[in-house]
């Protein structure tokens, strides 16, 4: 903490952007709202640029202390930002990736309505995110938590008055909230166990204690939690289900939000706490299980989607479970390297598929597109070296990532070679899907009808996209869309050039652990990594010449196998029904309980019938009284004697006791 | 000689009977005879207490209720009389307006 | 002795007089039973030798606001009251009840009053000494009715004077 670089202005200037564009953006035109924007936003890539320059000058852990929050006993916790290796990656790939897509937000936005709120909220999330990234305790890293979860929900339910994105950005919102729960559990259990939420106090106190295997013990379920709140946010089973629905949101926020940045939190928090799952055996085998387990699982949905969005989400999901398979076998700096390189790629692949959906005005069914390749080459270049990247041919920057992480499954202590394999068939189905994608979207003849004048309005999941084009037919996007394409087209080729090896060693400072033994010896790993590597090229390799086949050469192929697998495929088809499964498990009895015990039985039958009855009651006692005031004479008079007789009566009793 | 406890007693049987006239009664003016019947049994006893404690301000309030009592007639009759000239009727059932 | 019969004699007369009152269904027997009840109570007065309160119990209440009553009983021509089902039943329960409640009342003041006898004439109430006491301990009460006094005269002529004719005469202009 010698200089202070003001780490604390890089989460502050995309929230001050959010501030003017929210509160005064209305009244903005909309070149005004643009440049409030961009100018934040990149003013925070520029600072982050900056901190990256002085970087190699600064001590480790740079910590930033700004101002004192909660202190109550022995509980410390500060507004205080901290700065590693690991959150210079973060920070880096956050604004970058962040700026870029802002700049592509301005094309793919500009003809709808609410344009400034877009911004103010892409400029909110920001903040956020960057809070998350920089937090130096978990408490500040769960504001940003908290706070991306929020935005995320105000940005799929962008075009809230469309039903189903109001309904989408709930769901986001709720299953977050599962999730949270149980990082909130945690978080009380490091408090209780450990007096302090910050990074170094936590870690240093941790640090000296023995891994437990011999069962679940404290370190065990405080990993567990925090999984289950990654689980939540980067959508993983069983907490993935939002993800898919997310897509109703606009095309920028599912490449930023749901692909580069912060689905990508958990694989940040749990690489954080990374002391904590290495003394925690049993902890680190939930995450690489469940991290496999996601990315087979959504990639086998992945195969039969229609949407185009819809097979990047679940590509998405089966991608981050790659990266918590690689934390779960203890290679989180591999984990870190695939979010990076993701980044790029799936970025790009999702402002792709957007800049297609502008061309083909609004659809976003893959089976009425086709043969775009001639019309829209730009994008199609671009999408070519991403779909090559997630693919994991080399040179591209998805082979490094994806292949280093495979090796650490195979070879790892805590690895096995059941990770590696179902990682490489994995592998296998991602190349599938994504060529099969690549093939429907750009070759074969064109089934749609956006030839003519197009209905913005066709596609399922497609926005009120605007209509005033004035050109019709087929068109390439803006050059303020294409040029955010091909700078992530660039990172996607050469971002994986750095190596694992160097990348790796870059993270070391932050991954390396005292560790004392892991109580499992290095294994000996059976075949070679080159032999891996092979294995793993020839897997998407395969899935290429499959896609090929079946979506190229012969494309009546895919519906007969269709019908020859009957109900398997139906099921997949319906995303194995987990939906319907959830609303009947636990949604329907929620609802049901809800509505019947707690509103009916509850609130409308105990509650207002006391408050009701009182004042029936009250009514019913006046309504007798009245009675008493019949404006006759004579009853008056009666009153008036039986209340004299009662008081002398009264008055003899007590004069005579 | 005659015991105190028997003038009370009378002026407790006559009180009774005023109370009595003033519920069973329907006209008015028997009522507020009733009313003037209670009066004077009250100013029996105060009479009667006066003797026995040989305290001559029990026969100054019996004047001063005598007073009282005189003022209250005058009134009460011009309120009967103007209720009659309205309502036409003296019969107390048959004056019932003052129901809210 | 004599003492108590001429108590018991005036007494009688008051009781009945009362009982004449409820009685009767004309208002005007009622009033005249009455000035009998007054007058036997003056009786009552002067056997306990409150000879001013006596004179002016006939004097004032006998003299003056019973002849009031009458006035106003034949001013407005009050019929006799109309036996009707409430009557019938009013009188059904309330004779009984005017009975038992004077009993009552008896009973319980002769057996539990304490001893106290009154002679005959016990405490005599000349005007002048009426007059000493109300001219010196109660000045203050005796202005007091004079001015309740004065103001019920004037409610009562106010309460009770035609409604004036120059009012209709005003709305014709």
């Amino acid at each position: 903490m010698t200089t202070s670089l003001h780490l604390w202005l890089i989460p502050l200037l995309p929230l001050i952007g959010a501030a003017i564009n929210g509160l005064l953006g209305k009244k903005f035109s909309r070149q005004n709202v643009v440049r409030v924007a961009l100018i934040f936003c990149g003013a925070a890539f520029a600072m982050a640029l900056y901190v990256a320059y002085r970087f190699p000058s600064l001590a480790m852990p740079h910590l930033e202390t700004v101002a004192p929050w909660i202190r109550i006993g022995s509980l410390q916790v500060d507004f205080a930002f901290y700065l590693d290796q690991l959150s210079l990656v973060m920070l880096l790939v956050v604004t970058g990736v962040g700026f870029l897509i802002h700049i592509y937000s301005v094309g793919y936005m500009w003809e709808e309505g609410g344009f400034y709120r877009f911004f103010s909220y892409l400029n909110l999330f920001m903040f956020f995110m960057l809070t998350l990234v920089l937090a130096s305790n978990y408490l500040m890293m769960f504001i940003g938590w908290e706070g991306v979860g929020l935005a995320s929900y105000l940005l799929i339910g962008f075009w809230f008055t469309k039903d189903s994105a109001a309904a989408a950005g709930k769901k986001a919102f709720i299953v977050n909230r599962i999730g949270d729960f149980g990082f909130l559990i945690a978080l009380f259990l490091l408090i209780k166990h450990f007096g302090s939420l910050n990074f170094v106090e936590v870690f240093q106190s941790i640090s000296p204690l023995k891994p437990e295997t011999a069962g679940i013990g404290l370190l065990t379920t405080i990993g567990i939690l925090l999984m289950l709140g990654a689980c939540g946010k980067s959508a993983q089973i069983p907490l993935y289900v939002w993800l898919p629905d997310a897509m109703e949101g606009p095309t920028p926020v599912s490449a930023l939000i749901h692909a580069a940045t912060m689905v990508t939190a958990g694989v940040y928090m749990v690489s954080r706490s990374h002391v904590i799952f290495e003394r925690a055996p049993w902890a680190l085998m939930v995450v690489a299980i469940i991290g496999t387990l996601t990315a087979f699982f959504a990639a086998t949905i992945g195969i039969c989607q229609t949407d185009i969005k819809k097979v990047l989400a679940y590509s998405t999901v089966s991608q981050l479970g790659y990266m918590f398979m690689a934390c779960g076998v203890g290679a989180f700096s591999m984990g870190i390297f695939h979010l990076m390189t993701h980044a790029f790629f799936k970025g790009l692949l999702f402002l792709a598929a957007g800049s297609v959906i502008h061309a083909v005005g609004g659809e976003q069914d893959m089976r009425k597109m086709g043969g775009l390749r001639t019309k829209i080459p730009w994008t199609f270049w671009t999408m070519t070296a991403a779909t090559f990247a997630i693919a994991g041919f080399p040179p591209l920057a998805g082979f490094y990532s994806k292949d280093a992480i495979l090796w650490q499954a195979y070879s790892s202590p805590y690895g096995s070679w059941v990770y590696w394999f179902v990682g490489v068939f994995t592998a296998f189905l991602t190349s599938f899907y994504m060529f099969r994608q690549w093939f429907l979207t750009f070759f074969g003849e064109y089934r749609g009808e956006g030839g003519e004048h197009h209905d913005p309005h066709a596609g399922a999941v497609s926005a009120p996209h605007g209509d005033e084009h004035g050109h019709g037919g087929i068109h390439e996007s803006p050059k303020v869309m294409l040029v955010p394409l091909v700078v992530l087209a660039v990172f996607s080729v050469i971002g994986g050039w750095v190596g694992s090896a160097r990348f790796g060693g870059f993270l070391s400072p932050v991954f390396h652990s005292a560790l004392p033994a892991v109580q499992m010896a290095a294994r000996e790993p059976g075949l070679s990594e080159g032999v891996l590597t092979v294995i793993s090229v020839l897997a998407a390799l395969f899935g290429f010449g499959l896609a090929w086949l079946l979506y190229k050469q012969r494309p009546q192929l895919p519906r007969q196998i269709a019908e020859t697998l009957g109900g398997f495929y139906v099921a997949v088809l319906n995303k194995y029904y987990v939906d319907e499964i959830y609303a009947t498990l636990f949604v329907k009895p929620l609802v049901d309980g809800s509505t019947h015990i707690l509103w009916q039985g509850i609130d409308r039958d105990v509650i207002d019938a006391a408050v009701d009855g009182g004042a029936d009651g009250a009514r019913e006692v006046s309504d007798t009284v009245r009675h008493m005031q019949s404006g006759n004479l004579r009853s008056y008079a009666g009153w008036i004697a039986a209340g004299a007789a009662v008081v002398i009566v009264y008055m003899i009793w007590m004069g005579t006791r | 000689m005659v015991p105190l406890s028997y003038y009370l007693a009378l002026s407790g049987i006559l009180f009774a009977c005023g109370v009595t006239g003033f519920l069973i009664k329907r006209n008015i003016i028997t009522i507020f005879m009733s009313i003037e019947l209670m009066l004077n049994g009250v100013n029996l006893s105060f009479v009667a207490f006066a003797a026995h404690w040989h305290a001559l301000s029990g026969q100054v309030f019996v004047f001063f209720v005598m007073v009282v009592a005189a003022a209250e007639t005058a009134v009460g009759l011009a309120i009967i009389i103007a209720v009659y000239r309205t309502r036409e009727t003296l019969n107390v059932d048959q004056i019932n307006l003052l129901k809210l | 002795m004599l003492h108590l019969i001429l108590f018991l004699a005036f007494g009688a007369v008051c009781v009945a007089g009362a009982v004449n009152l409820l009685v009767q269904r004309h208002p005007i027997n009622s009033a005249l039973s009455l000035v009998v009840v007054m007058g036997a109570l003056a009786g009552e007065y002067l056997l306990l030798g409150a000879e001013f309160v006596g004179a002016v119990q006939v004097i004032v209440y006998a003299g003056a606001i019973m002849v009031l009553f009458v006035f106003v009983i034949m001013l407005l021509n009050a019929g006799v009251e109309e036996r009707t089902k409430g009557s019938r039943v009013a009188l059904l329960f309330g004779i009984p009840g005017m009975v038992i409640g004077s009993v009552l009342i008896a009973w319980v003041l002769l057996t539990r009053s304490g001893s106290g006898e009154v002679a005959i004439g016990a405490l005599p109430g000349p005007p002048k000494e009426i007059a000493q006491l109300l001219f010196h301990q109660f000045l203050l009460p005796f202005e007091v009715t004079s001015v309740l006094v004065l103001i019920a005269i004037m409610g009562a002529v106010v309460l009770a004077a035609k409604p004036g004719p120059a009012q209709p005469e005003k709305k014709e202009e």
